[in-house]
């Protein structure tokens, strides 16, 4: 057991500072055991999220020591024993108290994405596809959800773009619905207009920090961003567009001619 | 002065109380059939415990060994909870559960896939066949990500870190319930013709858990305050394989997944002695020599079962007598080797949050070195008394399902078992919540009564003095662990339960900050009045039942007794508000099913239909 020295940001919307605590440590601890020990000896009012503390619910993101992070996944011995450890809720997101910030936002751009369509059933009663289909978007689908992408995407961060972008963690959704091997909606157009898929503009701060360690830009919004410039600057698919609309067999023509692209 | 008529309203038919996986199942199956539904969650939705459930859900499809059928899912069922189990509801589980995994994969979840491109289906403890769904080893994140994407859409009301107080009733019926709002601290009325338990267990209670924080017993306090029955409690399942070192992961848990992928149990004399605790009734199935043990592992059909992949009570208290007799790992367990076992490629690919968890929070690489692992309180076998068919409490209008209801696991439950009965049960119980409500109208509520339940919340907070309530939880966590642990004897047990008495004193001076937002000392504070319920209920229960059966082992009597399977544990509050122990006949099991149960393997692998 030794003793560090933690900052802790506390706070409301109205504004907040940060806190200097001396913590007893022991082997292996991580941050959000710190802010456990804090709530348990010296400030029971500090508020802070956390569920599963094994980096498997995406709860207890923060930003410790200016970086984005899960609290649960970040052990003490990552920093230097005399450096000062400080943890700040995450910046794009309105604070509600302490390290607690307004996530809601997040639920809401969910909500506007098509749901998943899937296709019919064989004869038999069972669904077939192959494990490499499988592979290709489970990468997607092991998303936490704990929007440390989000935090960390200029568009959202700096610029404030929320009404023009979605935000990597829905670019990587719209991706596991795209390239789920059973969907068949189509949500290109809107991946183009509702959800802003132009916005980003590739500078892998989101793949840089996700603790599943998801190749968020270049398997999933790059992808999605060809798919786009497929349908909407591709002569070959502009005349394709003027003759069929917006027919089924149209999308099914679609689908078929990115297979064969990629 | 506290005036009910201003705080916040919500009117709904069903309201779910737990956002888990059983908890949304049973409000999609309520919005389906057109009910206003609401759902609460003490969390965000996505974050429930439901997400740490790894290595599958058990449904017999029968897409790896066709030799599997229902009738095999429900016999190991029923020998996993060494008979002790609800028979109806096993018989349910093992026939719904192939359907409810085609319905979540029209839902949208991404299973892993067979060479024929069906469903992968892989090996767990105490099941016969390869029949675990599964999607990695995070097979209940895909589950509860799947439901939430589709819950949404369902037009299902979902108030997110909402957190449940107490049920109101009028007429013996269930009214409402009372709640508060994490975010500000208000309090806000549910008024329900019918509500939902989906809470889960209450792990907390130990200071070994693979447990989150939400896992408090809140539905099992609520149900019992409203004057619903408990039951087996007296079953805890501890995982045989959670972390151990460090000591700030202690209770991670470690997939079974590792052992169904080969993964083998070693003391510190690197002998395999897993094969020294094969109980006689599994004798027959399980292979008794290494060589044979290895040939399952290489596909050969005829070798049978390694004993590491023993039912879950069986291979906890094996390794709590490794430790015992001085044959215990470095740091007080066992070794899980898979790294001897399988390629480092192919341990990443198939046990991948495995590999990253050992890898950041343990510095150990899994596909080099092994793990030390021990047990880890995990899972209530026990919970509200059900109805075996409609999942009705006997409170009319309360309805429970998942981990916090009772039944389907017996005295043990078996790995992949329970996200098969979230789904099941779920949505069982989401369809007779919705039949009750059609022929039911909506109760009043008393304001009396609502008064009373905020007074109780709003008294932590405007004390000047009190108790702190993170150190009377670890208190309690300390009874628990040393008390009413893994072995158990009666005075041990006897002594724990005055300790709960002395606590229940403690908690009632307990005291939080005054500011309500968002106030995680007061959460403590409320949780505290619930866990204790559930921790007193355990022991009450374990005290009663005088032998040793799956999750219940009593050092004073080692062994399960005939007598053991003629009754169940109930728990009700009586009428001078004391706790209330008895032992109910079990009644005699339907013929049908007694005979599956007893059938050799052969005789139900010809007969499937």
């Amino acid at each position: 057991m030794s003793e560090r020295k933690f900052s802790v940001w506390k706070g409301t919307p109205e504004g907040g500072k940060l806190h200097d605590y001396s913590i007893e440590v022991d082997k292996g601890m991580v941050v959000l055991d710190v802010v456990h020990e804090i709530q348990k000896l010296h400030d029971s009012n500090l508020a802070a999220r956390w569920n599963c503390k094994a980096g498997k619910c995406g709860s207890c993101s923060v930003e410790i020591n200016g970086k984005p992070k899960l609290g649960c996944m970040t052990r003490l011995n990552e920093y230097g024993e005399d450096e000062t450890i400080t943890i700040r809720p995450i910046k794009t997101f309105p604070i509600i108290k302490d390290l607690v910030t307004d996530v809601s936002w997040n639920y809401e751009q969910n909500k506007k994405i098509a749901p998943f369509k899937p296709r019919e059933r064989d004869a038999d009663g069972n669904h077939r596809f192959m494990q490499r289909d499988v592979d290709r978007v489970q990468e997607f689908r092991k998303c936490i959800e704990c929007y440390l992408c989000q935090n960390v995407c200029h568009v959202l961060r700096d610029h404030e773009k929320k009404n023009k972008f979605v935000g990597p963690r829905f670019m990587l959704r719209l991706a596991s619905l795209e390239m789920h091997p059973l969907d068949t909606e189509n949500r290109i157009e809107d991946i183009k207009k509702e959800y802003g898929s132009g916005m980003c503009n590739i500078t892998r701060c989101c793949t840089d920090v996700c603790p599943e360690h998801i190749q968020i830009t270049d398997n999933a919004i790059i992808p999605l961003k060809e798919r786009v410039v497929d349908e909407y600057y591709d002569p070959f698919m502009k005349l394709y567009n003027k003759i069929f609309k917006k027919s089924k067999l149209r999308i099914y023509i679609i689908k078929s001619y990115l297979v064969t692209l990629r | 002065m506290l005036d009910v008529k201003e705080i916040q309203t919500i009117e709904h038919d069903v309201l779910v109380v737990g956002a888990g996986g059983a908890g949304i199942r049973a409000a999609i199956e309520c919005a389906k059939q057109g009910m206003n539904t609401g759902m609460i969650s003490k969390s965000l939705l996505g974050k429930a415990h439901t997400v740490m459930a790894e290595g599958g859900m058990a449904a017999a499809l029968g897409n790896v060994d066709s030799r599997d059928n229902w009738k095999i899912h429900f016999r190991d069922t029923m020998r996993g909870g060494k008979f002790l189990n609800q028979w109806r509801m096993a018989e349910l589980h093992a026939k719904e559960a192939p359907d409810r995994v085609r319905e979540l994969e029209d839902m949208g979840a991404v299973f892993d896939r067979t060479e024929d491109g069906l469903i992968n289906q892989r090996n767990f403890g105490g099941h016969r066949y390869p029949r675990l769904a599964h999607v990695g080893d995070r097979t209940g994140l895909e589950m509860i990500r799947t439901l939430q994407d589709f819950c949404i859409h369902q037009g299902i009301a979902i108030h997110m870190e909402c957190i449940a107080l107490d049920v109101l009733k009028n007429n013996g019926k269930v009214s409402g319930l009372v709640a508060y709002w994490r975010e500000t601290g208000r309090f806000v009325i549910f008024k329900a013709k019918a509500i939902i338990f989906a809470t889960g267990g209450a792990g907390r209670a130990w200071s070994v858990t693979s447990n989150s924080w939400e896992y408090t017993g809140d539905g099992l306090a609520m149900a019992y305050r409203a004057g619903a029955e408990l039951m087996d409690l007296e079953f805890t399942q501890f995982h045989p394989t959670g972390m151990i070192w460090p000591p700030s992961v202690k209770g991670i848990l470690v997939t079974e997944g590792v052992r169904g992928e080969g993964g083998i149990l070693l003391n510190n004399k690197n002998e395999r002695f897993m094969f020294n605790y094969i109980p006689e009734k599994f004798a027959s199935e399980t292979a008794d020599t290494i060589e044979e043990a290895d040939r399952w592992l290489d596909g050969d059909k005829e070798a049978r079962r390694p004993p590491e992949l023993l039912t879950r009570d069986v291979v906890a208290k094996a390794i709590m007598n490794e430790v015992k007799e001085g044959r215990g790992s470095k740091n007080g367990g066992a070794y899980l080797d898979i790294a001897s076992r399988q390629s480092a490629e192919h341990i990443k690919k198939k046990l991948p949050s495995m590999y990253h968890q050992f890898k950041e929070l343990a510095e150990v690489d899994i596909t080099a070195d092994p793990m030390e692992v021990g047990p880890t309180l995990h899972y209530f076998m026990g919970g509200i008394k059900v109805d075996h068919e409609t999942q009705s409490t006997n409170v009319p209008g309360l309805y429970a399902c998942g981990e916090c209801a009772a039944g389907l696991h017996g005295a043990n439950r078996l790995g992949g078992n329970s996200l098969s009965d979230l789904l099941v049960f779920g949505k069982l119980s989401g369809d007779y919540a919705s039949k009750y409500c059609q022929k039911n109208r909506l109760e009043s509520t008393s304001e009396q009564e609502i008064e009373n339940i905020i007074r109780n919340a709003t008294d932590i907070l405007n004390k000047e003095e009190g108790k702190n309530p993170f150190l009377i939880h670890e208190n309690l966590q300390k009874i628990m662990n040393n008390h009413v642990g893994i072995v158990r004897e009666e005075k041990e047990l006897i002594e724990g339960i005055e300790k709960i008495e002395t606590l229940k004193v403690d908690i009632q001076e307990v005291k939080a900050h005054p500011a309500s937002q968002y106030n995680p000392g007061w959460n403590a504070a409320i949780d505290l009045s619930n866990i204790i319920i559930a921790s007193e209920a355990v022991a009450k229960s374990a005290l009663i039942r005088e032998e040793s059966r799956g999750g219940h082992t009593r050092l004073d009597y080692p062994d399960e007794t005939k007598n053991g399977l003629e009754y169940n544990v109930i728990i009700k509050k009586g009428t001078d508000g004391k706790m209330e122990t008895r032992k109910e006949m079990r009644s005699t099991p339907p013929e049908h099913l007694s005979k599956i149960a007893f059938s050799s393997l052969e005789e139900l692998e010809e007969n499937n239909e």
